[in-house]
């Protein structure tokens, strides 16, 4: 098993809101798509999932019903609210403009900014 | 969803957390399974991916955000859990915070409802008072000076600024429908209530067209006077009324405790139609003014436009009006000489409240100490200093509100006992009771105590040393918390001896006072008001007769020795205060010194056994016509002719209105203005002049205020009826009225002192109850706390005298800390005592002497248990111990 890296800090949000983005979904299945998308190669804590799970909701970013599973099973199911979703652009947004810059500055050359 | 709802839904919320996070394992450990895992292993697997689950169930708490509330009520839970386990300690620490706050509340709420609550009117903001003014008026003597009729009718038509209203205090006979009666008469200008913005709860007020002499005579009821004689009976309106022979139909009734300016008023009546001659010379200023002013205007304009108006009068009227002029000012409640006591009381009561404040701090810190091994463990066990810090708060807040609570209700039962209690009436005492304000003060200072007590043990929460703590038996104190204590009892020594002194300081006020020579035979004297026939009084030919005859009447009733008639009594409410000069060149008003006037018949000097030094009193030669004559007091005859013979010189009193006065006798200072008051008083030289002397043109006006006075050989009050009977007249409506004895006077005019005797006596003993059980719970604590100590000392030889004297010594070192400090305070709050209490002197030494060996006598006697307890400690038990 490759080694894998920790989350950066605060970045578990913008991926959950991510993930919700795409549809509801419940608490098991985020951790699962988080970590097939990453490829394993995030480390995603399940113990933290739902702590930040809580603290979205409480935040009015998420917003949760208990609905039925495909296999008949009722399940918290976590959709995006508005506010959720205006913060996951901005968020993202910030986090393209963040990883730009430091791979702007990782390709520096040794002699200093060309 | 709120917080709220988060907080009141906490247990479905938990309920969902796990079945979440039990769905999460289900679905992760059936997916392990379908990968060919076994069923236990894979639950173990899915388990250790989630976590440990308590550590998440505690995450996901968190992040709902309504986790000090959890602790909040989780602390209070727990203060009322601590507070259950210690009874003993909780009935102390509560029963001292409630008497405490208790007594303070109920100061608070004389003091707000006497002192602080605006007029009860409507926008009262916006109410003025309007004086008279002159520049030769000595307003701090005299008071403000009401306005003239005519003058204040020209206000009132001409002002642009205020909605003007008068009214004049009199009295009248009232004959129907009830037996005669002389009653509280206010006659008002007809817009009087709707100034005020007052409205009558039956019939209606005063029409303008009835506010004019000629109208047809109409009447308003005050609430107390319909209750009595028509029994609140809605049948009043409409029926009549005959208040000095003049028959008036009552159209409507004051509102229940309607007062403006004093006690309320009997019946009203409409200024305009009293045809008196004096309201129509501008020359007397009868007339008490209130004004409303109108939106939009500030008391500067208003004063500057009566100022305005007051000019034009004094240039139209040059012989009444020059110089004269008109102050407005913010209308205020009148509370007489009542706010110093009041002050005072408070400031006693919040002593008390300190000590208690004290006690229950050093016992909360006794406690804490006990617990440090309780708090160590928490911080061992992860709880922050911070939360610990908390939680000991809330468990002092919780102490102080229920404390608080049950003060209130002591306050609640305690309010009108205290008001009732008051000597005389208590101005506004209607406006007493527990309101809005009053139970934010005593929740305010529940949590103040609270804080200031819980501070001290909260910060001794454990930061550091937590194992030292631990491993340390829970017999060890340190020094902090003993220093700590020592300064809880040498506060309370300090305050309990602050009040002790105030109370014998007072004390000693009160029989010094009392033992003073009042200057007259206080036995057997009876003094009542007399309301002669309106009749008489409308003919002033008839007058002097009228009296004349009331004398020999009442004279002929067994068991009088001599009677008088009198217009201002001692120490009675009422003088009339005189400006004097020894010669004829008199200076202006404000410059004249002056003295008491007393008008009376020749027989006073025995009726009050007044000592007369030399010269005569009155006699029946001194009459209309004949030379004015005096006789002066000692004080008089000091100041105005000093070293000389008084007798047969001349005094000139513009404002009698005759004169100039021979002095034919002195005789000896009457205390005018009461035992305790009146060496402080500010006119205190006295004269009397026979009202046989005195002009026509005041007949009338001070034959409605005269007084019969009686010597009896009888106990007075008894021959109060028989008099009444003998001089009520042909016409069967000359009342004899509000009697009382001349003891009755002199022990009224020390009320207010033997008021503040007592209740600083009260508080007094509750500090020094309070102080002992601070003391006492102090040492014995202390003791407790040094057993081990104690022990060793006594394993190596101590005897139990040592040890007694060891203990002793320790407690005498905080209570002479204390005294001391006492002192000092003790002396600031007799010094202040001086400047709010009538007839306080320096009072040397002495009770500072008696209340210092009692202080200390009690202290010690409150250490001696504890210290006794330690010296039964026995060596070996103690040593085997730990």
């Amino acid at each position: 098993m490759a080694a894998k890296s920790d989350l950066p800090q605060g970045t578990l949000d913008l991926l959950i809101l991510k993930v919700i983005a795409l549809g509801p979904v419940h608490g098991y299945a985020i951790a699962q798509r988080l970590q097939q998308v990453s490829r394993d190669v995030v480390q995603v804590p399940q113990g933290s999932l739902y702590p930040a799970l809580h603290r979205l909701e409480n935040r009015g970013l998420l917003t949760a019903d208990w609905k039925q599973t495909d296999t008949g099973r009722e399940a918290k199911f976590y959709r995006l609210t508005r506010k959720g979703r205006a913060q996951l652009e901005t968020e993202a947004v910030s986090w393209e403009r963040l990883t730009e810059a430091v791979g702007l500055i990782l390709k520096m050359s040794e002699g200093g900014v060309q | 969803m709120n917080w709220w709802q988060r907080l009141w839904r906490r247990k479905q919320m938990d309920q969902q957390l796990e079945k979440e996070l039990l769905y999460h394992l289900e679905q992760h450990a059936s997916e392990l399974i379908s990968l060919g895992h076994s069923p236990a292993e894979a639950w173990r697997q899915a388990r250790l991916a989630l976590g440990g689950p308590e550590q998440v169930r505690e995450n996901c708490r968190d992040a709902r955000g309504t986790r000090w509330l959890h602790d909040f009520a989780q602390d209070i839970h727990f203060a009322l859990r601590m507070l259950g386990k210690n009874p003993g300690f909780a009935v102390v620490a509560l029963l001292t915070l409630a008497l405490g706050v208790g007594a303070t509340t109920v100061m608070f709420t004389v003091v707000n409802g006497v002192l602080l609550k605006p007029l009860p009117f409507p926008q009262s903001d916006k109410l003025v008072a309007v004086h008279g003014h002159t520049q030769t008026w000595n307003a701090a003597i005299y008071g403000q000076q009401n306005v003239a009729y005519l003058d204040f009718l020209d206000c009132q038509r001409d002002a642009r600024t205020l909605d003007i209203a008068g009214a004049l205090f009199n009295g009248a006979t009232l004959s129907e429908p009830a037996q005669p009666e002389y009653v509280d008469l206010r006659e008002i200008s007809s817009n009087l209530f709707s100034v005020l913005r007052v409205n009558l709860p039956q019939g209606r007020a005063f029409l303008p067209e009835e506010d004019r002499s000629g109208a047809a005579p109409v009447m308003i009821l005050g609430y107390s006077f319909w209750q009595r004689h028509f029994a609140g009976s809605p049948e009043a309106l409409g029926t009549s009324v005959v208040l000095d022979q003049k028959r008036y139909t009552v159209v409507g009734i004051a509102p229940a405790n309607f007062s403006l300016f004093g006690a309320e008023a009997d019946v009203y009546t409409p200024l305009g139609q009293d045809g008196a001659n004096y309201l129509q010379n501008r020359g007397t200023h009868p007339t008490t003014v209130v004004a409303r002013l109108r939106p939009g205007v500030a008391l500067s304009s208003a004063q500057a436009e009566l100022a305005l108006i007051g000019n034009h009068l004094a240039q139209t009227y040059k012989d009444t009006n020059a110089g004269r002029t008109f102050l407005v000012a913010p209308l205020r409640p009148e509370v007489g000489d009542v706010p110093s006591t009041l002050w005072l009381l408070l400031g006693a009561v919040s002593l008390v409240l300190l000590i208690a404040c004290a006690n229950v701090a050093s016992l909360l810190l006794a406690r804490a100490v006990s617990r440090q091994r309780e708090l160590s463990m928490r911080a061992a066990l992860g709880a922050s200093r911070g939360r610990l810090v908390r939680q000991c708060l809330t468990e002092s807040a919780v102490l102080g509100l229920s404390g608080g609570a049950l003060g209130v209700l002591l306050a609640y039962a305690g309010i009108a006992p205290f008001v009732a209690f008051w000597p005389g009436d208590l101005p506004r005492a209607q406006e007493v009771h527990l309101d809005g304000r009053v139970m934010l003060f005593a929740v305010f200072i529940s949590l103040l105590s609270g804080f200031l007590f819980g501070l001290a043990p909260a910060l001794r929460a454990p930061a550091r040393g937590l194992e030292q703590a631990l491993r340390a038996g829970s017999r060890t104190t340190t020094g902090t918390a003993r220093r700590l204590h020592s300064v809880f009892v040498i506060s309370e020594i300090a305050l309990a001896l602050v009040l002790l002194v105030a109370a014998a300081v007072l004390g000693r006020t009160l029989l010094r006072v009392s033992s003073l020579d009042p200057g007259l035979n206080l036995r057997n004297v009876l003094i009542s008001r007399m309301a002669l026939s309106p009749a008489v009084l409308a003919d002033t030919g008839k007058i002097r007769s009228a009296w004349q005859d009331v004398i020999e009447r009442v004279r002929r009733v067994p068991g009088v020795q001599a009677v008088a008639v009198v217009d201002t009594v001692p120490m009675r409410e009422g003088n009339n205060q005189i400006g004097y000069w020894p010669s004829a060149g008199v200076p202006a008003a404000n410059q004249q010194p002056t003295a008491l006037a007393t008008s009376v018949t020749p027989d006073y000097l025995n009726v009050m056994g007044i000592v007369l030094r030399q010269g005569r009193f009155f006699s029946d030669r001194d009459h209309i016509g004949s030379q004015p004559v005096i006789v002066v007091d000692d004080v008089l005859a000091q100041s105005a002719f000093p070293g000389q013979v008084p007798i047969g010189k001349l005094l000139w009193m513009p404002q009698m209105g005759y004169g100039p006065f021979m002095v034919v006798g002195v005789v000896g200072h009457v205390r005018h203005w009461g035992l305790a008051a009146d060496d402080q008083a500010q006119v205190r030289a006295q004269f009397y002049y026979p009202f046989s002397q005195l002009p026509e043109t005041y007949l009338r006006r001070w034959s409605e205020l005269m007084s019969v006075a009686v010597r009896t050989n009888v106990e007075p009050r008894s021959l109060f009826q028989s008099l009444r009977q003998e001089v009520r007249g042909e016409a069967n409506d000359q009342v004899l009225y509000n009697p009382h004895t001349m003891e009755q006077l002199a022990q009224g005019s020390l009320a207010r002192q033997r008021f503040l005797v007592l209740l600083f006596s009260i508080f007094a003993g509750l500090a020094l109850l309070l102080s002992c059980v601070g003391i006492y719970g102090v040492l014995a604590y202390l003791i407790n706390q040094r057993v081990p100590e104690i022990g060793v000392r006594m394993a190596l030889g101590a005897s139990p005298a040592n040890v007694i004297w060891l203990v002793l010594r320790q407690s005498l070192g905080m209570i002479v800390a204390g005294v001391v400090l006492g002192i000092c305070a003790g002396l600031g709050a007799e010094h202040l005592m001086r400047h709010l209490v009538d007839g306080m002197q320096p009072t040397g030494p002495s009770p500072y002497l008696i209340t210092v060996s009692l202080l200390i006598a009690t202290a010690l006697s409150a250490s001696f248990v504890p210290a006794r307890r330690a010296s039964r400690v026995d060596p070996m038990a103690v040593l085997r111990q730990d």
